[in-house]
């Protein structure tokens, strides 16, 4: 903004050469109007991008670090007992919704979203969650646990505050969406995406838009905001338990490197 | 308002232009670290839950 200014000066000093020049309300007031608009401009800049990697960063540091704090717990019960056997886990453990407001519990890390896009999920959806440089993913309190039957919940930023679900329009059928707890690993498929307005609340009900319906199925809902830059609409992605090993049998394998270097 | 600062600023042009890059500089810095983060927690919250 400042750049601009030595531009008039030349012009103006040739016109007022010796003389001093009457100051005009009228071109003061000009000068604080586009002051206040690069303001807003660059206050856009910071928020949308800026401290949006900034915040970004934190919040992968701190779900690498909660990661690798329960991987160091399953190496050492681990050494107690023999390895689990392979594949035949059973049913899903299902943590106790027993989580205060802002506690992480989870780790979700979804590899279409890209190096980096692992966040921890907190209880609940408020501000303090979404807003916060540690967390910034929200389990909806209401709806289930990962793993269980029914619907586990969440929802982040789409852009701004280290956007956790940035790339959620990405996603395509198949897609793993991985979700660590102190338990184990869930891998979710993503099977379909859907645009709602915002008071559609169906769609975190065990059967999504159906809240009268029994579940039967483990489905994960990822929920941010649509289209991009805006909070008009909401993108929903739906997503279906593939498979469940307990923590103890480190990560799965097509992540296990990636799991690895984020303990560095 | 821009004109007076100019005239306040001493030396030849050039001059003038690296103060007024560095005076830029070192307000988009305040604004960055102090003004903007103070200014997200006024604002309307952006909304990206379902309720």
């Amino acid at each position: 903004m400042s750049d601009e200014q030595p531009e008039p000066s030349p012009a103006r000093g040739a016109a007022t050469s010796g003389g001093r020049r009457p100051v005009s309300v009228v071109g003061v007031l000009g000068e604080v109007l586009l002051t206040a608009g690069a303001l807003i401009l660059l206050f856009l800049g910071w928020q949308l991008w800026w401290n949006d990697a900034i915040m970004a960063g934190q919040q992968s540091t701190a779900a690498s670090g909660l990661s690798a704090e329960w991987l160091e717990e399953a190496r050492a019960a681990r050494a107690d007992d023999a390895p689990p056997a392979a594949e035949d886990y059973g049913d899903p453990v299902v943590a106790a919704a027993s989580f205060d407001n802002g506690d992480p519990f989870a780790i979700m890390y979804v590899p279409r979203f890209g190096e980096d896009s692992q966040r921890r999920i907190a209880e609940g959806v408020g501000l303090d969650v979404l807003n916060s440089t540690e967390l910034g993913v929200g389990h909806y309190p209401d709806t289930q646990m990962p793993g269980e039957v029914g619907n586990f919940a969440i929802a982040s930023h789409r852009s701004a505050y280290g956007g956790g679900m940035h790339e959620i329009e990405q996603l395509r059928l198949g897609d793993a969406i991985y979700i660590q707890t102190r338990d184990g690993w869930y891998t979710y498929r993503f099977r379909d995406l859907e645009y709602v307005t915002p008071e559609t609340v169906e769609v975190l009900a065990p059967v999504p838009h159906h809240p009268d319906l029994e579940p039967s199925d483990r489905i994960i809902t990822l929920t941010s905001c649509n289209p991009l830059y805006s909070t008009a609409e909401r993108i929903i992605a739906y997503g279906v338990l593939e498979s469940w090993q307990p923590s103890t049998a480190g990560a799965p394998a097509e992540i296990a490197d990636i799991v690895e270097s984020w303990e560095s | 308002m821009y004109a007076a600062l100019w005239r306040v600023l001493p030396g030849p042009v050039w001059v003038r232009i690296i103060l007024l890059l560095l005076i830029a500089a070192a307000v988009v810095f305040a604004l960055f670290t102090w003004v903007f983060p103070w200014v997200d927690g006024i604002v309307n919250p952006i909304e990206v839950t379902v309720e």
